[in-house]
């Protein structure tokens, strides 16, 4: 890395953060455009999370020119390993819903299509080979990724869709996978199986990073790791007040750190941050809707491109998101993080993501999250894009009904693909659900 | 004015717009229905006046209104979605609560309604219109058939040619291609019914059959998807005296709820 080279990187964040701080400042002089007649007023943080985030793209702009090697990571990839080695970690999922929330999504997807792949793929797959194929994206630029690491804890189409990765950007692929976890507890064996292939996957790590891994560095990012997971968790648990003073929906948004920027201290301090002004939101009584009178769980992804106006016909007859199994399953693996034992412990929490247990599993978990927050209901979100989180929400929205008496609804909708989404029936549904309700 | 129109209901749907006027004990009194026009407000203000001229007193007699169209009403005391609308319609006719499927233009609900009335759940037709009445009248103009003749020419025949295809806009194909085979109408109609039917079947096993099975909606005028129905279901289908004015009916019947009088 040439002397001139790495001044024009700094450079470059050093202006690319002013503007970021200068967007922030103006954000928070300005009234959001949602509708705070319905919805409580924003959360002060918003805009400082948005220059987070911002931050963390931007420094992968210039990653490569300031001598790092650069991780492209699943979701669901023990990346506290990657973290210790000082790699620029990107996660295409987050990115597939920067581009979903920007309303980008389509344009990039069909460059995918066109070159072959079929719309009945997910469509953060899409998004993310249509991305690489076309280079446009919301965040400036994606570094190459020198390092690619697919966990099968999330679904099955990430083998696939890794090695075309790796076929296009001419990178190694590392695969952890991770056996599906049928009854309650992982069998050592399976334990011992991932822990075997993270071992593995030190020296791999080690040689792209030019990097040794430290015992010491390891521990230090589990930990951050774990506070920011617990931390997190906590700031999910406040909507046991009512009213709730953030909605899931937000939830959605403000989880980017605990996702992408897990291991990093910022992220502790931005949850920290956010848990005192939820505190603060509590002691004032302010709700993340005007008058709540429903609280609901959400299960699945998010449709990122309807936030607002799912956040605005729900608010508008007092109903509001509580609770999702999604921004929930960054939380609920903290108590298996132990950081004394990083990399054994890495391999029971990543074994145990909700996506890699029974549907039988996340029935128990939406029903102790009803309780846990006092839930009249449920929205099912049947993702034409996730099968993996799809599948037995049939089976599992009647026992809700019958087993809980808790009225649920099926909602065919896509996380990132606007074209599998019917406007006027989804608002059709919703209502009439609400009228179900009673609200 | 007529003093004893007490209450209104407006169904603006996807295919026909029903405007239905009921008195104090809530029996229908007046109605009108027409085919839907893609300027939903003028429409709207165009059956208000009709109303009006029928002797509904819209200052003192509450109107709801229902249908995809019910935000563009303009002063409606209250809308409300035609599941509930449908459910409280039906309820008037066939009280004790039950199954309800409503055929509509372009989507199907199957409604589970208690005892009391109340909906207890439902399932429309998603992402597509096949399972509508827009399948039956795309593919009746196909074959050159007109609506009111779709159930008899279908019940004429035994034989049924099996249709493949769910889509609606597939399944036209498929039934020209089987015409230029030489496949007879009949058994075509037969098998387009049957499909449709098919779906339909899928939706209330989906909500949990409870009896009995009811029938609303324009398509219900077709004895054949009731008779096809009964058939898959095994059970028998009881179809409303007004299936298309249902939706219309319970939003009149809502709006009577308004009234002072009787709160």
């Amino acid at each position: 890395m040439s002397g001139p080279e790495r001044l024009t990187a700094l450079a470059g964040i050093a202006l690319g953060r002013a503007a970021l701080r200068l967007n922030r400042i103006r954000a928070e002089g300005r009234a959001r455009a949602w509708r705070d007649d319905i919805l409580g007023p924003p959360l002060r943080l918003s805009a400082r999370g948005k220059e987070l985030v911002g931050r963390h793209w931007l420094e992968g702009r210039f990653a490569h020119s300031q001598g790092r090697k650069v991780a492209w990571v699943t979701s669901g990839a023990p990346v506290e390993l990657l973290k210790a080695l000082d790699f620029y970690v990107v996660y295409p999922e987050n990115h597939g819903a920067i581009c979903g929330t920007a309303r980008t999504a389509e344009g990039v997807m069909t460059e995918a299509e066109a070159a072959g792949y079929s719309r009945d793929l997910c469509s953060y797959a899409r998004t993310d080979i249509g991305t690489a194929l076309c280079g446009r994206t919301p965040v400036g630029r994606i570094p190459r990724p020198d390092l690619l690491v697919a966990c099968t804890n999330i679904c099955q189409t990430v083998l696939f869709w890794y090695r075309v990765l790796a076929e296009m950007f001419q990178a190694p692929l590392l695969l952890i996978d991770t056996p599906f976890l049928y009854y309650a507890d992982a069998p050592p064996h399976a334990v011992e199986y991932v822990k075997r292939q993270l071992e593995e996957a030190v020296p791999v790590a080690e040689r792209i990073s030019g990097k040794r891994l430290t015992q010491e560095r390891l521990r230090q990012v589990a930990r951050l790791a774990k506070t920011a997971s617990e931390l997190w968790m906590e700031v999910m648990q406040r909507n046991r007040h009512r009213p709730a003073p953030i909605s899931a929906i937000e939830q959605f948004i403000q989880m980017a750190p605990i996702v992408e920027m897990r291991g990093d201290p910022q992220t502790v301090d931005f949850y920290a941050a956010l848990l005192g002004e939820l505190d603060e939101r509590i002691a004032r009584g302010l709700g993340a809707v005007q008058r709540e009178r429903k609280r609901l769980l959400w299960d699945n992804l998010p449709v990122w491109y309807r936030l607002r106006d799912l956040a605005e016909i729900l608010g508008r007859q007092g109903a509001v998101l509580v609770a999702s199994t999604y921004t929930n399953a960054w939380g609920e693996l903290a108590p298996l993080i132990d950081p004394e034992r990083p990399l054994e412990s890495a391999a029971r929490t990543y074994l145990y993501p909700i996506l890699n247990r029974s549907t039988g599993h996340k029935l128990a978990t939406m029903r102790r999250m009803l309780d846990e927050y006092q839930l009249d209901g449920v929205i099912l979100h049947s993702d034409r894009s996730c099968k993996p989180y799809s599948v037995g929400q049939i089976d599992q929205r009647a026992r809700l009904a019958q087993d809980c008496g808790k009225p649920a609804l099926l909602l065919e909708a896509d996380h990132n693909d606007p074209r599998c989404y019917s406007e006027a029936q989804v608002a059709n549904r919703l209502a009439a659900y609400l009228e179900i309700l009673g609200t | 004015m007529n003093a004893e129109l007490q209450a209104c209901g407006l169904d603006v749907g996807s295919t026909t717009a029903k405007i239905v006027a009921i008195d104090r004990a809530g029996r229908m009194r007046w109605w009108h229905l027409e085919p839907a026009e893609p300027r939903v407000e003028e429409q709207v203000a165009r059956l208000i006046d009709l109303a009006g001229t029928a002797g509904v007193d819209l200052q003192t007699a509450p109107l709801v209104a229902t249908g995809y169209g019910r935000n563009l009403v303009a002063g409606a005391a209250r809308t409300v979605t035609e599941i509930t609308c449908h459910a409280r319609g039906i309820r008037q006719e066939f009280p004790g609560g039950g199954v309800l499927v409503d055929i509509g233009g372009q989507d199907s609900k199957v409604i589970h309604i208690s005892p009391q009335g109340a909906v207890v759940d439902f399932a429309m037709n998603d992402k597509c219109a096949a399972g509508t009445g827009r399948f039956l009248e795309n593919t009746a103009a196909r074959l050159g058939v007109a609506l009111e003749d779709l159930g008899r020419l279908t019940l004429s025949s035994s034989d049924e040619v099996p249709i493949t295809s769910t889509c609606t806009v597939f399944a036209e194909s498929e039934v020209i291609s089987l015409l230029a085979k030489g496949v007879r109408l009949e058994p075509i109609l037969r098998g387009v019914h049957r499909s449709l039917v098919r779906r339909l079947v899928a939706m209330i096993r989906g909500i949990g059959a409870a009896s009995p099975l009811l029938l609303s909606g324009g398509v219900a005028q077709n004895q054949a998807v009731a008779q096809l129905l009964s058939e898959e279901m095994g059970r028998p289908v009881q179809v409303s005296a007004h299936p298309q004015l249902v939706g219309a009916y319970g939003a009149a019947l809502t709006a009577l709820e308004m009234r002072p009088s009787r709160a």
